[in-house]
């Protein structure tokens, strides 16, 4: 097995990395000089929620050398909020270097940030904005952290698969937020599978139930002379265009796993089921999906997911192979049962972590990973799905990547006018 | 307003985990409402002249019930002897402890009596509306399901903090009128030896681990319904094996020499000294004074920052149990043990 430990990852760059901060370091104590050389990889970070933190505390961790140096956002209090908690962290307060001046505010705000002079962006705003955020980091030749999901139409996608193959041609990496690849727990039984612990795979089920995430507030809350544009973005969860619904959104995690499974290759067609039963305060999510999904060889996977409390929730994978099951989520860790009797053991490391360590190790060697298809062919997963339970009809792979249907508007203006689509309804919604 | 943007929600998220640590404001309402939890615990105090019995307590305007079960007052000797082969450097010196009397939870809580907890308006809430248990703060809803199918009736609850825990028996004290808080380290061991000065409460031998204990030999991967091994001879169940519990104090080395209700006071936010290990351990991890740091990677599916104060959604073998000491403290020490104040973490 591979030696996942971060802190041999990161001897192991700053081995390779320690030939040039010894030639410069002559005469200096080590580690001032290498604050003063050159080569801190100076890192931007779009979306400073919740998970945009988290993931610039990580980055910030994962590489001695690299630095904060610019933040983009629409609203200034999550910007604050965001460096004060990453300043509270003795490890990496020191590295938080963006001045009011390198904080950017509104909807431009990326382009002004990838134009700051930085290395690597973090892009972890509502995965509406991706395609766009994405394709103008790959112009300016940044490298990037890209969380999931990474569109929430088809349009979107076939943007980020032609910008993930010019990353590739200019040799940026480009690290997707499908955290569980990145798992060392879930890779252990992935590579099981793969070696034929269940026997042939027949059929995957996966399960995300949970409680609802974001609920939209209602319109009563909504502050006088806001624009539509920023109450939907204030409220990005509960809008297609902005969050792609629940299953592009959370469940996508668990479509992601069906791909893996099925060696990133797509499935010939699905047909699916959803609606909400719980009214909402607006918005137009579904609050429930259930997802079958045929492939080539006659392999089923099924995917189901609901947003609604005080129901039966879980969230768990079940990999039913001709000779016995592997399954996820229930309990602590990976099983198997079957032909081969097995559960992980060995020590499991941070996934979100390792996405960051695997980044910068790849940067700071000029060695690339590009995970720009396998990401956006997982997220065209769950697109196809909520398609399918939108119209009604069993929808095929092609149908579904060569979709005219654009919900993220173009020309967003933060001050703008924008209808709501109506939420969809079987048999009524056409597909487009 | 919260606003929303950037957050791109991975597995693992809650409602509003919140960033900020307590202002001056909140800190007087909660002293406030201390005072008045204890003023209802008054009404009713132990009887200090009386010898303590075991009893049952039904939670207020539920049917949910657990056990009570007297610890005397005592002196004993805590951490390993230099006759156990698998003792850990960290159990030593041993050392001699007295601690005061109290009763304690027969059981690991179940996850029948701490959703009441996690989900308001389960308990009888809204037709016994009641001011001073409203005030105290309560779990922001679980995303996901947390008891990742190993089973919820009679099974007990699972990946809390330890803040949760505090706040759990500052909930239940408020409920029932008795005061309730964790255990401190030394309390623990006290009553999972229950008088054994041997590596178990049973002896030495842990061939006989299974017939006391669900630990990995015998789990089959997951916790069981509390109480269906034998008890300890104080009849306390399951404080080793099922779920690890969690305990108030700092997890810090020992000092030489003897202690008297020894208390370490946290000062930060890991490692706090949690016991008794787990369905998910050996069978050394069960001794009677084996120890273990509480730590930042029990939060490590947690993908946001802040992170969760109220779940290690990665310790799906960690629980706890409360104890009711028999002299009722002041209501400055019931505010320190129900608010350790280091519930926030930036790391």
């Amino acid at each position: 097995m591979n030696d996942f430990s971060r802190d041999s990852e990161r001897r192991k760059f700053l081995k390779d990395a320690g030939a040039l901060g010894a030639a410069i370091a002559t005469g200096f104590p080590a580690i001032i000089s290498a604050q003063t050389v050159t080569n801190a990889i100076k890192v931007g970070l779009v979306g400073c929620g919740g998970r945009g933190t988290g993931a610039a505390s990580q980055a910030l961790q994962a590489d001695d050398y690299t630095e904060l140096t610019a933040v983009a956002d629409i609203d200034q209090s999550q910007v604050d909020q965001c460096l004060e908690l990453l300043k509270r962290n003795p490890k990496i307060a020191a590295r938080v270097k963006t001045e009011p001046t390198r904080q950017f505010l509104g909807l431009d705000a990326y382009q002004k940030l990838i134009e700051s002079g930085i290395d690597v962006v973090l892009l972890a705003t509502p995965p509406g904005f991706r395609p766009l955020h994405l394709a103008a980091c790959v112009a300016a030749n940044k490298h990037i952290f890209c969380e999931k999901p990474i569109s929430t139409d088809a349009p979107g996608v076939r943007s980020v698969l032609e910008t993930a193959g010019k990353a590739k041609t200019k040799n940026l990496s480009l690290v997707s937020g499908f955290c569980w690849r990145y798992s060392n727990m879930i890779q252990e039984a992935f590579q099981q599978v793969g070696d034929g612990a269940i026997g042939k795979l027949v059929a995957y089920y996966a399960t995300y139930y949970t409680n609802p995430v974001k609920p939209m507030p209602p319109d009563s809350t909504r502050p006088a002379g806001m624009s539509d544009v920023e109450w939907q973005i204030r409220n990005w969860y509960n809008f297609v265009w902005l969050c792609g619904d629940s299953i592009v959104e959370q469940a996508i995690h668990s479509a992601d796993k069906i791909a893996w499974a099925m060696h990133d290759q797509p499935p010939v067609s699905c047909v699916g089921v959803g609606g909400r039963v719980i009214p909402s305060e607006g918005g137009n999510i579904y609050d429930h999906f259930e997802i079958n999904y045929i492939y080539p060889n006659g392999m089923r996977a099924f995917l189901a997911n609901r947003q609604i409390t005080g129901c039966y929730n879980e969230t768990s994978d079940y990999m039913l192979g001709a000779e016995g099951t592997c399954t996820l989520g229930r309990g602590p860790v990976p099983r198997i049962e079957g032909k081969t009797n097995w559960n992980f053991t060995g020590q499991r490391y941070d996934m979100f972590q390792r996405e960051h360590d695997v980044l910068f190790a790849a940067v700071r060697k000029n060695q690339p990973v590009n995970d720009g298809t396998r990401m956006a062919t997982s997220t065209m997963l769950g697109i196809m799905g909520r398609m399918a339970a939108y119209t009604g009809q069993q929808i095929t792979w092609e149908q579904a990547l060569n979709s005219q249907e654009k919900l993220f508007p173009d020309n967003l203006d933060w001050g703008g006018k924008l209808e709501m689509r109506p939420r969809a309804q079987p048999g009524v919604t056409k597909f487009a | 307003m919260r606003v929303a943007i950037g957050v791109a929600l991975a597995v693992w998220t809650c409602l509003g985990a919140g960033a900020q640590t307590a202002s001056a404001p909140e800190t007087a309402n909660e002293r406030a409402n201390v005072s008045r939890i204890r003023d209802r615990i008054n009404r009713h105090p132990p009887r200090a002249d009386r010898k303590l019995r075991p009893y049952n307590v039904t939670i207020p305007n539920t049917t949910i019930s657990y056990s009570m079960v007297p610890v005397p007052s005592g002196e004993f000797t805590m951490g390993a002897g230099e006759n156990d082969p698998t003792r850990s450097k960290d159990e030593q010196p041993r050392h001699k402890v007295r601690v005061d009397a109290f009763w304690m939870q027969a059981h690991e809580v179940t996850w029948d009596e701490y959703l009441l907890f996690m989900f308001a308006n389960q308990g009888g809430e809204i037709s016994h509306k009641d001011e001073v248990v409203d005030a105290v703060s309560r779990p922001t809803l679980p995303y996901v399901e947390m008891s990742f199918g190993m089973g919820l009736n009679g099974f007990p609850a699972i990946s809390m903090t330890q803040h949760a825990a505090n706040k759990y028996a500052e909930w239940l004290s408020a409920r029932t009128g008795e005061f309730y808080r964790l255990p401190t380290e030394a309390e623990w061991e006290y009553a999972c030896r229950a008088g054994a000065a041997t590596q178990y409460s049973f002896g030495a031998d842990s061939s006989k681990l299974g017939d006391y204990a669900w630990y990995s030999g015998n789990s089959q991967g997951k916790y069981h319904e509390v109480a269906t091994k034998t008890p300890n001879a104080w009849g306390l169940y399951d404080m080793q094996g099922n779920v690890m519990e969690w305990t108030l104090d700092q997890y810090a080395p020992y000092e030489t020499g003897a202690r008297v209700n020894p208390w370490i006071k946290a000062t930060k936010p890991y490692p706090h000294a949690v016991r008794g290990g787990s369905w998910n351990d050996p069978a050394n991890m069960l001794r009677c004074s084996a120890r273990v740091p509480s730590d930042p990677s029990w939060k490590q599916q947690d993908p946001q920052l802040p992170k969760s104060i109220w779940y290690h959604t990665d310790a799906q073998w960690l629980g706890f149990r409360l104890v009711r000491p028999a002299k009722v403290p002041s209501a400055e020490e019931m505010y320190r043990y129900w608010n350790s104040g280091l519930e926030h973490e930036y790391q």
